[in-house]
């Protein structure tokens, strides 16, 4: 009989428990589909449709003829000469502006009333109603356009009478407001992209998430949790094999979906905005580097809560709870635009979320907060790390029932 | 060689083990009899080291299991209550997994691993799947992912547990061949029938102590019936939990 095992091969449970879990769940198809294929491409598809159609929309609005329902076009055929010229279309007039506008029958609607040419005539000041509802966001485009070139035939005309009664026309206009945007082209795409970083965190959420389970509640749940503690390994080993099959997973699934967002990068219409991304090799490498700390931090709390469940669909449960947690920065910086602060790098997904923008808008990390990154979420992970470690040598932890 | 002293081991006001004191020696079948609760995976579960006892000793040849437990489950091939096998895995991938975390080199995992295959009559389903196999095809995996590392104490919680006749036949004449082999067999099982057919040494075990230990023959000779069904319930005194 065997009695001596040799102990320089012990310290290879490691990779044993590592080789074992990927190969594992690499046979699962579930895994594969949510680790490789749904989790990681589906953010950067979803966005990409999203994307398209938004801004396919709002270019159409600026560029395209815009139908729009005219009430009392008789009245000013000069006025609704000046805005066919602006590229808007005089439909047929309609029953009730109002309730069309609410309904979204129709986006605005231009109404001139009967004594309009009287008014016109006699020099004084006449009315041109838009109708529309500020709620629909939809709108806004159109109710801008209508609204800009209605103000510009009146500045037009009012122009032109000055000059004939021998005035110059900025007399009427002694102040002028001159809109000098300091935005970059790259600044301006980051508007639209605040919510990437959130969808990187949730592709590495969502690659590790089916491996934390089955590794802790699924294995006692299946009741071979049991007769793996009772080989001569150290449960901290154990764990460590199993913390580095899911950080491994994690991170893979981060790797899809930066190298598809890249990819898919070039088909976005950005640049007809007059707005540049940098979604390239150097974007996906900082990216990479500074979500490997979270990778882990993830991996750990994943585990330690699927440690704390009793049951494989507890553990789920739980973990869709916590996937809401990731998303509180980039909530909180889109609702409440603060200035980022130096010690905000500190923070694990805060900073990370900040680091992503930075690189998206073409700044760049400093070493400096790239340090602050790497050392605060570091930090972070390393305590959630052995916080999980103690939890796998509690007795409880092998015993399903 | 397997001693046990004076475990105790509680779960708030349940004790589990109660004193529990016995020796399970090299050569010899030791059967741990005794009916549903009375603490027998308790006890098993802390000579594998999965529990630490309130109180006691154990030693797995003549380690103490409080001072070095890896050494102790090094010298142990166990089979758990629970014996959940890796279904994604084969039969052979989820016995090399156990053999590889024993520190085994391929070469003698390989030799083990087949001789093993071989004795247990599984070599049809070594390379199956072990999603779907019967409840016989589980315990033989079980077995041989156990004594991979051809340990010289194995211990067996309710063995037989869930088999059909002839599986539990093929178990008992496998556990006659370990004892042959030299090696210290522990297993335990509310089944009088199986504990009379198989044990050089029988542990009677009722609300976590021990009231009984002795061979067979003795045990009738001590309760002065014929009949060891008959024994045991003297022994255990009342008939629950039992089963013939």
């Amino acid at each position: 009989m065997n009695q001596t095992s040799n102990p320089v091969r012990r310290t290879r449970a490691f990779f044993t428990v590592y080789f074992k879990e990927v190969r594992e769940n690499l046979r699962d198809r579930r895994t594969i589909m949510t680790a490789l294929i749904t989790g990681p491409l589906l953010a950067p598809l979803l966005f990409v449709m999203m994307l398209n159609i938004g801004l396919n929309r709002e270019l159409d609005k600026a560029e395209k003829p815009l139908k729009v329902p005219v009430i009392g076009q008789q009245y000013a055929p000069h006025l609704f000469e000046a805005l066919r010229a602006g590229g808007i279309v005089a439909g047929p007039p309609i029953a009730n502006p109002e309730e069309a506008v609410r309904n979204q029958d129709a986006d605005v609607v231009v109404r001139v009333t009967p004594d309009y040419p009287k008014s016109w005539r006699k020099g004084e000041p006449v009315q041109v109603e838009v109708i529309f509802d500020s709620s629909q966001r939809d709108a806004s485009t159109a109710v801008e356009r209508v609204s800009g070139l209605v103000d510009a035939y009146g500045h037009q005309q009012g122009a032109m009478r000055l000059v004939a009664r021998g005035l110059s026309p900025s007399t009427a206009w002694p102040v002028n407001v001159a809109r000098r945007d300091q935005a970059t082209a790259q600044a301006r795409g980051v508007l639209i992209f605040g919510l990437l970083p959130y969808f990187f965190v949730i592709t590495m959420f969502m690659g590790g998430m089916y491996l934390a389970i089955d590794l802790t509640a699924g294995e006692r749940e299946r009741q071979s949790l049991e007769p793996l503690f009772a080989n001569p390994v150290a449960r901290w080993r154990i764990f460590a094999g199993k913390l580095a099959a899911i950080c491994t997973f994690s991170a893979v699934s981060l790797l899809i979906s930066l190298i598809a967002f890249s990819v898919v990068g070039h088909f976005l219409p950005i640049e007809k905005l007059g707005m540049e991304l940098e979604l390239g090799v150097r974007f996906c490498l900082t990216v990479l580097v500074m979500a490997l700390p979270l990778i882990v931090l993830l991996a750990a709390l994943q585990s330690m809560v699927a440690a704390f469940a009793k049951s494989y669909r507890e553990a789920q449960t739980y973990l869709s709870l916590l996937m809401l947690v990731p998303a509180l920065p980039s909530v909180l910086l889109m609702a409440l635009p603060v200035k980022p602060q130096e010690w905000m790098y500190a923070v694990p997904l805060l900073s990370q979320h900040l680091g992503v923008m930075r690189v998206l808008r073409g700044d760049g990390v400093t070493m400096h907060q790239m340090l602050f990154c790497l050392g605060g979420s570091a930090l972070a992970a390393l305590v959630a790390v052995l916080v999980t470690a103690q939890l796998y040598r509690s007795e409880r932890l092998a015993i399903s029932s | 060689m397997i001693e046990v002293k004076n475990l105790h081991k509680a779960f708030g006001t349940v004790k589990a083990a109660d004193g529990v004191s016995f020796i399970a020696r090299d050569g010899e079948i030791t059967g741990l009899l005794g009916p549903n609760g009375a603490g027998k995976t308790t006890t098993l579960r802390m000579l594998y080291t999965l529990m630490k006892p309130d109180q006691g000793q154990v030693l797995v040849d003549g380690i103490d299991a409080a001072v070095d437990p890896l050494a102790v489950r090094r010298q142990l091939g166990v089979l758990p209550d629970a014996r959940g096998l890796y279904k994604r895995l084969t039969a052979r991938e989820n016995i090399d997994y156990f053999g590889r975390l024993h520190g085994l080199d391929e070469a003698q995992l390989k030799a083990r691993r087949e001789a093993l295959i071989q004795t247990l009559d599984m070599t049809d389903i070594g390379d199956r799947r072990t999603e779907g196999f019967s409840q016989g095809q589980r315990v033989k995996t079980a077995i041989a992912r156990a004594l991979i590392h051809d340990p010289r104490n194995v211990i067996l919680d309710e063995p037989t547990n869930g088999l059909d006749v002839m599986a539990t036949r093929a178990l008992r004449q496998f556990m006659r061949h370990l004892k042959d082999e030299g090696r210290c067999v522990l297993f335990s099982s509310h089944i009088m029938q199986e504990v009379a057919a198989l044990c050089d040494r029988i542990v009677v075990i009722a609300h976590g102590r021990v009231v009984a230990d002795e061979t067979p023959e003795a045990l009738r000779a001590q309760t002065g019936e014929t009949n060891l069904e008959d024994a045991f319930v003297k022994i255990i005194g009342s008939e629950e939990g039992l089963a013939a």
